[in-house]
């Protein structure tokens, strides 16, 4: 583009003015061919949050298909701006002003076109994907718009407090736990609520983020289709520990869940007893059986309020 | 609109203030920043007086024995008394005991340096007032931001407590996006408006100066906030979270609904002084870029920054008198704040982002020697922007599980903003087309504000797209976006604006060397700081944490080193400016830049009063390249022309380009003051009616 833009510069007044349409349209042309190639095929498959989830997948292909948008949009404003930068510069000791050209109707009305043919698409596009599984790993409220048809979605609850999620399984007998445990190839119900201030949870390769409301019960869907690792952090600031409140559940085998579900509901049994009642969402203002033979022994926890700045207590 | 009625004499800028004594007094006695300070201290000792008087029966924090009460009514009385100091209420108890408003001499007798630290009613004094006190706001947030790249350099050991880090982020956002609302609008639109629409004054001095005094006392009851234990939920203060934390949560709300008022009172004087004090001639289709931008502007500040103030008196009255407007189980709804904060919130990005277009549209055609290509489009896309940025506010809330059948018409309103926006950058590369483009220092800035806002915009659609936004959200993604719209954008047309007409404002010139340097640096390390963010992000680490992966250390260290670089290069800009206006203080050339715009067509710094007589505005701005085009203006009109103008234009106008006429009788109406060398009235009607304040 450099040697082409000095041989426009080499070109008196008198001859005639280069293409300057065509030779922006080119490299342009092919800088968004290349682009998008590179994105959709070679960095695609890549790009975060990973294919470790349904909706993780859905989210990577989102990604990938505004990065193809992007780019040549992208391009054509830096090659545009580069291409004006480099041949309509003043030269030296001309000091007189350039044409008297006020606006082009046809030019504008293209532009309007085009960016409005392209927003309408990613608002129909978008729009698409929220009705299906698509956008479900987002926090959709306690009525989805979109839950999964079919067998019954395995059902857990996530309980944001300063400065901790634990995770209760309604469907085996509501025990509460600090491990977020999935089995793979299951859809999974989340149930996201708060005991205190606005939380999120946000389970990165899982490609679910649902903010925790105190009294709200927010649901989010994503079905593993990996083994492995999950983060889980917590994403609006919650107060002075946000920045500690992570954790790590693990995707694992139907079977292996199956176990570890039964075992933890039998060794937990006796604390399940005096936990509040399996619901949607908790008044911790209600102090539940454990908390009142908590505070007769004398332990008390932050219960749902702010600890004072000069009694950090590491989660 | 009783204005301009005043006797001659008290017709100095500013027409006589409260500062303004008839026996010139010790400089002690006169109101000024020190009676101000003493003012406030006073205040604040009454007000928490009485706060414990009030509150001592209960308590309010959960974990304290004591009540916010005193602490704000503390604050509130403060600030009361800091403005009794500054003698903003001097010229209203003067007219209540029926004494004259204001006595002869005014500012122009203060003169001097002095007159920068009173309560002025001269607009160029406010711009520099606001100018020099937005530099030292955005240094001092700028110094938080360093704080928090210095945590951030290691994911486990620890710079700050994380009590400490929480304070520094809140400190950081929240004087960053109160203060930097102002941060064009405050000094250069303040400054530049009046000088290019040709109005010898703004419409509301008093309002206008005390907007500007409000700020410091914004800064000031925020930066207090550290005193009291900080605030720990950032600048938007979700609600839950801001009614339990502790005291310096009432300097959050004090401090953010005293700049939503300032916000409302600049805005609201800027927009009748647009609307109602254009010079003839000044039409619609006439007004710089940049008065259109301040407008676009002062409509989103008028009508967005009052729900802001609203939901900072819920906070403050949820803190204090236990209302519960928050608090899901007595009845409200922490997605009440929500939405009232965003209501807010979401047109404010774009009262950080419009002037900024203005500006860099305003200084391309002077740079490219070319009129601006699709003035109408640019003027409307500005408009567009207003107009949708209060229909986008719940893309805030995609997660938050509020009303998930609402999310496809708010990406819809998010996609369909980008369409106005983009305009900007259609005006800009039609204008380089075949343009004469020259380098000089604000060009450059203009430059880089479309590259950055560009890397800013095209984010910023990935973030409407709900999927996509379910991994971005909360994440330095969003972060990395939004400073590259508002550092990139905003900050990046300030300086532009600050390179380009500072030789207007003061009458020197900035060095040009030193501005490249900045320039360069800044650019460099702007983009090597924020670009790595959005892959930080998309990688999984949250905002505002003080621990994160450890596999994401290498890539948080190189931008914490370009972040500390980045504070290097605003610090040779502080040291730019100061040279330059303090020690070398280089005469300007009355128009270095050979701009048409009206405000170059005045002396820099221009006279008290601006313009000798109210000029007649001949053509637009950016008539570049057209031979044929008239003087932007006719600065010393026949007063029998303007006198008999409305029906006759022919005369003020040497050229037929405007066969309508120059003096637009349907598109001026307020405008159209006759007022050829002063006490004359703006308007028939307001002859009529006698002045208030020279009958009081």
């Amino acid at each position: 583009m450099t040697s082409q833009a000095g041989a426009g510069a080499g070109t008196g007044a008198g001859r005639r003015e280069p293409s300057h349409a065509l030779r922006i349209f080119l490299p342009w042309l092919v800088v968004s061919v290349v682009a998008d190639w590179l994105i959709w095929s070679v960095w695609g498959p890549h790009l975060p949050p990973g294919d470790m989830a349904s909706a993780a997948s859905n989210q990577q292909f989102d990604i990938k298909v505004m990065a193809v948008i992007a780019a040549p949009v992208t391009a054509f404003v830096l090659i545009y701006f580069g291409y004006a930068l480099v041949v309509w510069r003043q030269r030296d000791g001309d000091e007189t002003d350039g044409p008297a050209l006020h606006g082009h109707a046809r030019v504008q009305a293209t532009w309007i076109t085009v960016t409005t043919v392209i927003v309408l698409a990613l608002f129909g596009f978008g729009t698409y994907e929220l009705m299906t599984a698509q956008g479900a790993g987002a926090g959709e409220g306690p009525s989805p718009i979109w839950a999964p048809a079919g067998s019954a979605p395995l059902q857990v609850q996530v309980i944001g407090q300063q400065w901790r999620f634990t995770y209760r399984y309604p469907q085996f007998g509501g025990f509460e736990s600090t491990q977020l445990m999935l089995p793979e190839g299951r859809w999974v119900e989340f149930h996201v609520t708060s005991l205190d201030v606005i939380h999120s949870f946000w389970a990165y390769q899982l490609g679910v983020k649902a903010d925790a409301n105190p009294g709200v019960d927010n649901t989010a869907f994503t079905r593993p289709t990996q083994l492995g690792q999950v983060t889980v952090r917590c994403a609006e600031l919650c107060g002075l520990w946000h920045g500690a409140m992570a954790d790590t559940g693990k995707v694992v085998t139907p079977a292996a869940f199956e176990s570890w579900a039964k075992s933890t509901q039998a060794r937990l049994a006796s604390v399940t007893r005096m936990l509040p009642p399996y619901a949607t969402t908790y008044d911790p203002t209600v102090v539940p059986a454990i908390n009142k033979a908590m505070a007769k022994a004398g332990i008390t926890g932050a219960n749902g309020y702010f600890y004072p700045p000069q009694d950090p207590v590491q989660p | 609109m009783a204005i301009e009625m005043q006797p001659a004499q008290t017709r100095e800028p500013g027409g006589g203030g409260p500062a303004a004594g008839g026996m010139p007094r010790p400089w002690w006695r006169r109101p000024a920043v020190h009676t101000g300070i003493l003012g406030a201290v006073i205040g604040y000792l009454l007000g928490h007086l009485l706060g414990n008087f009030l509150g001592s029966s209960y308590q309010q924090l959960p974990l304290s024995d004591s009540s916010d009460l005193p602490i704000v009514l503390g604050y509130v009385a403060a600030v009361i008394g800091w403005l009794a100091g500054l003698g903003v209420f001097s010229d209203l108890l003067r007219q209540m005991a029926g004494r004259p408003a204001g006595e002869a001499g005014g500012h122009a007798e203060a003169g001097g340096v002095a007159q920068y630290f009173r309560y002025s009613l001269d607009h160029k004094v406010v711009g520099i007032q606001y100018l020099v006190a937005m530099l030292v706001y955005f240094c001092t947030a700028g110094l938080f931001a360093m704080a928090i790249r210095t945590e951030l350099l290691s994911p486990v050991h620890h710079v700050f407590s994380s009590s400490a880090y929480i304070e520094i982020v809140g400190e950081h956002g929240t004087m960053m996006m109160m203060l930097m609302t102002s941060v064009i609008l405050g000094p250069l639109g303040n400054y530049l408006v009046p000088l290019m629409i040709g109005s010898k004054r703004v419409a509301f001095p008093r309002i206008e100066a005390l907007s500007f005094w409000l700020t410091p006392a914004a800064f000031g009851v925020l930066l207090s906030g550290l005193l009291l234990g900080g605030f720990p939920f950032g600048w938007t203060g979700y609600a839950p979270l801001s009614i339990e934390s502790t005291y310096g949560a009432d300097s959050y709300a004090i401090a953010f609904g005293l700049m939503g008022i300032s916000m409302i009172l600049a805005g609201f004087n800027l927009i009748v002084t647009i609307i109602c004090y254009r010079a003839p001639g000044m039409r619609w289709s006439r007004l710089p870029m940049f008065a259109w931008s301040m407008l676009a502007t002062a409509f989103l500040m008028v009508l967005a920054a009052p729900v802001l103030v609203g939901g900072m008196y819920m906070i403050i009255t949820d803190r204090t008198a236990q209302t519960a407007f928050f608090t899901d189980s007595l009845g409200g709804s922490s997605y009440l704040y929500q939405n009232l904060f965003w209501f807010f919130g979401h047109p404010e990005v774009y009262i950080l982002a419009l002037p900024g277009f203005g500006i860099v549209s305003e200084i391309i055609p002077v740079f490219c020697r070319k009129p601006l290509f699709g003035y109408k489009t640019a003027a409307a896309g500005m408009l567009g922007v207003t107009l949708l940025s209060f229909f986008v506010w719940q893309h805030h809330l995609f997660d938050s599980g509020i009303n998930p059948d609402m999310r496809p018409l708010f990406m819809l309103t998010t996609e369909l903003i980008s369409i106005p926006t983009g305009f900007i950058y259609l005006v800009a590369m039609g204008t380089f087309w075949k343009a004469k483009i020259r380098l000089s220092v604000p060009m450059l800035f203009a430059l880089g504000m479309y590259f950055n806002f560009l890397i800013g915009g095209i984010s910023g659609v990935f973030l409407s797209d709900v999927p996509a936004d379910t991994t971005e959200h909360g994440s330095f993604f969003v972060m990395a976006h939004f400073h590259y719209t508002i550092m990139g954008g905003l900050i990046f047309a300030l300086m532009a604006g600050i390179y380009y007409w500072l030789p207007k404002m003061m009458g020197i010139q900035l060095n040009q060397t030193l501005g490249k340097i900045h320039f360069w640096t800044m650019f460099i390390f702007f983009n090597a700081t924020f670009l790595p963010l959005f892959a930080v992000g998309m990688a999984g680490q949250p905002r505002r944490v003080f621990e994160y992966a450890r596999s994401l250390q290498t890539i948080n260290d190189w931008v914490s080193v370009s972040a500390f670089l980045l504070g290097g290069s605003i610090l040779i800009f502080v040291i730019n400016f100061v040279w330059s206006t303090v020690i070398a203080r280089v005469r300007a050339e009355g128009n270095p830049w050979q701009s048409r715009g009206l405000e170059w067509q005045v002396p820099s710094p221009p006279p008290p009063g601006n313009f000798a007589r109210v000029p007649v505005v001949l053509s637009g701005p950016y008539e570049y390249g057209d031979p044929a085009a008239p003087p932007v203006a006719d600065l010393a009109p026949p007063p029998g022309v303007l006198a008999g103008a409305i029906g006759d234009p022919a005369g003020a106008q040497p050229d037929s380009a405007g066969p309508a006429g120059a003096l637009s009788p349907a598109g001026a109406p307020g405008a159209a003051g006759a007022e050829p060398d002063g006490p004359a009235p703006q308007s028939p009607a307001a002859g009529a009616d006698p002045d208030p304040r020279a009958e009081a």
